[in-house]
């Protein structure tokens, strides 16, 4: 093995792994579901169901219109209550279909393995199965899989770090499903005509590894079968699993600035990604469930779940355990991890396709550190993955300074959070550069429309 | 249910400005120590008024300007310590509460206060000094070294200290070598000699230095620059450049002044430039100029260039940047 190149920057959270060891909850037990017609990256699909419709789990109601977009489908069986509009946790408006389920998860006859003889059917099968990559992006995987001209995929890189506090999810899947994991990568080098595959797992979790690895040594004995399927341990530093930071762990290559893995010939798959193609390949069942982290201080019992896609976040939470009495009042719900979620404004949003955690804070946990003035210590610049000026930005970023911003590099931020994490004044350097992002395309348009 | 929204990241590190400030503090006690051990009282009470006078500025200068109290963030307190670390122990007491207006008042507050002065507080307050009252400023005496006149609180000058010439006013003299009667090495060391009161022992400031590091307060970027470029200037001008790293100012500068945040860059490439920078200053001053000292201009010079240095060194980002 070559030696591995590791990024400079990150930081150093409490892992907070406290649901490593606890099996999957399967929870069914949902009156109803809210799924939205967006739930990747990319136009939104349009409804095709309406009210008092009757529909059937993996049945399509949501289709896709421009490119990139996946289909979206029914997670329950039962009847369509409504169809309308809602503003979601992103603040954009997204129609939601809320249906009834009868509890009897009826399958829709469609539903079963797709055909697939050729590398464009594999890619076709998979846009139809509404995957989005579940890793926390939600960008349309079946949109990865082609690369771009002149491209070609040599490496496929399988995303096992879970480098995020809290999220167990997919040591989970590690764990539970070595096999289909194994499997579901050598369907994707297969189909795609990939040589290579590493899987990168973080080093404070060997039992991850060591499933997989004993996975891999069985089906070294199976005939044809790709033996060049490598496991990596990686150094425990957040933000490992960042797509960049792991494709420079993994291969030793830079994705250029503006790029995408494709353009050092990369592709990047989760372990919950290849896992699912490995299940749908064998099954034919669309992307309709999801498996999430519970945890934080304020949960009863901290857990792994597997939901419906559309659960109500409060029915998941109750579902598995609830909420201790002491924290009732006042808490803080994060969709995806504690480094970049999204805390939410109203309980009433629903489970989606690609956010692997839901944590709940309690009262200490959740308060808001006041922000004091920069007494630039430069910790951000020690911390920033990408080598950029944390400090620099949010000055600039606060002060609409558009050509600084550009001249310092603020579209490069992957908005991983390590500089606020390290921030002893504790300023909201994301949220401020996150800012500064939007004066940019602000200014871009406001010219375009002078011109 | 009460819901609480704030922006990603939504887990924060412990560590907050006063820590820092705190470890600052703690790293100087060493050097504090040693001072009050050589000069006695004297050290103490020059110590007591630039603090006290430092954060009763501060509070007022606030109080003034409406703005929110800040002397809880300790950095009144630093610049009241750095302040009288570069006195001489000879210096009238009232002097140095005009160093700490100086400080606090014209260098840090009316530029806005804490992370927005442009020049560091404390050289401020001491090159005011120096300028107004060049002979207080230079009037060095000889460290008793006995810890017994060290305590006792009697007004009387101890009959044995004698005005003496720092070392660096004698290699200044002997041009650059070692002459008969000057310290040596160990006793620059351990800071048996004449000199500023934090300035004398490089041994106690190296252990809090190895403290800064330790909490990772502080990095090695500047200092090294600093005095690497001050030893190779002094060495190719056929000075000893051991005697010019040991006497002086040089290491509280290097590893305490120019590492000061605010007013030196962010930038690691900006850090080593800066460093250098300081340190050609320092050494020509050294060797060319009319004084035998110059770190503390050679600081303040660089602390002005600051933004500059920033502007060119911008890093470039993981993945090269976009055309």
């Amino acid at each position: 093995m070559f030696k591995l190149d590791y990024f400079s920057g990150g930081v150093y959270p409490n892992p907070n792994k406290n649901t490593l060891f606890y099996p999957t909850k399967r929870l069914n037990q949902f009156p109803v579901v809210r799924i939205p017609m967006s739930m990747h990256i990319g136009p939104p699909c349009s409804c095709i169901v309406k009210k008092g419709d009757q529909v059937l789990v993996g049945q399509m109601i949501g289709e896709p219109t421009k490119e990139p977009s996946v289909p979206v489908h029914s997670s329950v069986s039962g009847t369509v209550r409504s169809v309308h509009k809602e503003v979601a946790s992103s603040g954009r408006s997204v129609v939601v279909a809320e249906i009834e389920s009868d509890g009897h998860f009826t399958f829709h006859p469609d539903v079963k393995p797709p055909v697939i003889h050729n590398r464009n059917e594999f890619i076709r099968a998979l846009r139809d199965s509404g995957l989005v990559g579940l890793g926390g992006l939600g960008y349309p995987t079946y949109a990865k899989l082609q690369p771009k001209e002149g491209r070609k995929f040599d490496t496929l890189v399988v995303n096992a770090a879970d480098s995020e506090p809290y999220i167990t999810a997919d040591f989970r899947q590690c764990v539970d499903h070595p096999d289909e994991i194994i499997d579901g990568i050598r369907a994707v080098m297969r189909y795609l005509d990939i040589p290579v595959a590493r899987i990168g797992v973080e080093k404070n979790k060997p039992q991850a590894a060591d499933v997989l690895l004993y996975e891999l040594e069985k089906v070294k004995h199976t005939a044809g079968a790709h033996t060049s399927i490598y496991l990596d341990r990686l150094p425990l530093i957040y933000p490992q699993g960042a797509e960049k930071m792991l494709v420079y762990s993994l291969t030793g290559r830079k994705i250029p600035s503006g790029g995408e893995s494709g353009d050092v010939n990369v592709l990047v798959l989760n372990v919950s990604t290849v896992r699912f193609i490995s299940k749908y390949l064998k099954t034919g069942i669309p992307l309709i469930r999801r498996r999430l982290t519970l945890d934080g201080s304020a949960l009863r019992t901290p857990c792994n779940v597997n939901v419906p896609i559309g659960a109500p976040i409060p029915d998941v939470i109750s579902a598995a355990g609830g909420i201790l009495d002491e924290e009732k009042d006042s808490v803080k719900i994060i969709l995806g991890g504690s480094m970049m979620g999204v805390a939410l404004d109203r309980a009433d949003a629903s489970v989606i396709k690609y956010y692997r955690a839901l944590l709940v804070f309690g009262k200490k946990e959740a308060e808001v550190p006041p922000e004091a003035v920069c007494i630039r210590c430069a910790r951000c610049l020690k911390a920033c993955p990408m080598k950029l000026v944390p400090a620099t930005l949010d000055k600039m970023a606060r002060h609409k300074d558009i050509e600084g911003l550009e001249q310092y590099h603020v579209r490069d931020c992957i908005e991983c959070g390590c500089c606020a994490y390290v921030c002893p004044a504790k300023r909201y350097l994301v949220q401020s550069i996150r800012n500064g992002k939007t004066h940019i395309k602000q200014a871009r348009i406001k010219e375009e429309t002078r011109q | 249910m009460n819901l609480k929204v704030s922006a990603s990241p939504h887990i924060r590190d412990k560590a907050d400005t006063p820590r820092l400030m705190r470890d600052v503090i703690i790293a100087l006690v060493p050097a504090l120590l040693v001072s009050v051990y050589m000069f006695g009282y004297r050290a103490l009470l020059i110590i007591s008024v630039t603090v006290s006078s430092a954060i009763v500025f501060e509070f007022a200068c606030r109080k003034i300007m409406k703005r929110n109290q800040s002397i809880s963030d300790l950095s009144a307190v630093i610049t009241g310590l750095l302040l009288a670390f570069s006195l001489p122990p000879e210096i009238p007491l009232w002097m140095p509460v005009i160093g700490s207006f100086t400080a606090i008042v014209a260098a840090k507050q009316l530029f806005g206060g804490l992370g927005q002065n442009i020049v560091n507080p404390a050289l401020a307050g001491r090159i005011v000094l120096s300028i107004s009252y060049p002979a207080e400023m230079a009037s060095w005496s000889l460290p008793s070294g006995r810890p017994s006149s060290a305590f006792s609180f009697s007004p009387v000058f101890e009959t044995d200290m004698i005005t003496r010439a720092t070392p660096l006013q004698m290699l200044y003299a002997g041009e650059g070598q070692m002459t008969v009667g000057m310290p040596d090495y160990l006793d620059l060391l351990i800071g048996k000699h004449a000199g500023s009161l934090g300035e004398i022992s490089i041994a106690a400031l190296l252990i809090g230095v190895i403290y800064l590091l330790a909490r990772k307060v502080i990095s090695l970027w500047t200092p090294l620059s600093f005095i690497a470029v001050v030893m190779i200037f002094a060495a190719l001008s056929g000075h000893n450049p051991i005697y010019h790293l040991l006497s002086g100012g040089l290491v509280i500068a290097a590893f305490f002044f120019a590492t000061d945040y605010t007013t030196t860059p962010l930038t690691r490439s900006g850090k080593v430039l800066f460093g250098i920078g300081c340190g050609l200053i320092a050494a020509l001053i050294r060797i060319f100029g009319s004084q035998p000292e110059g770190v503390s201009y050679a600081i303040v010079f660089m602390n002005i260039l600051t933004p500059h240095i920033e502007r060119i060194t911008i890093p470039l980002p993981f993945g090269g940047g976009r055309k």
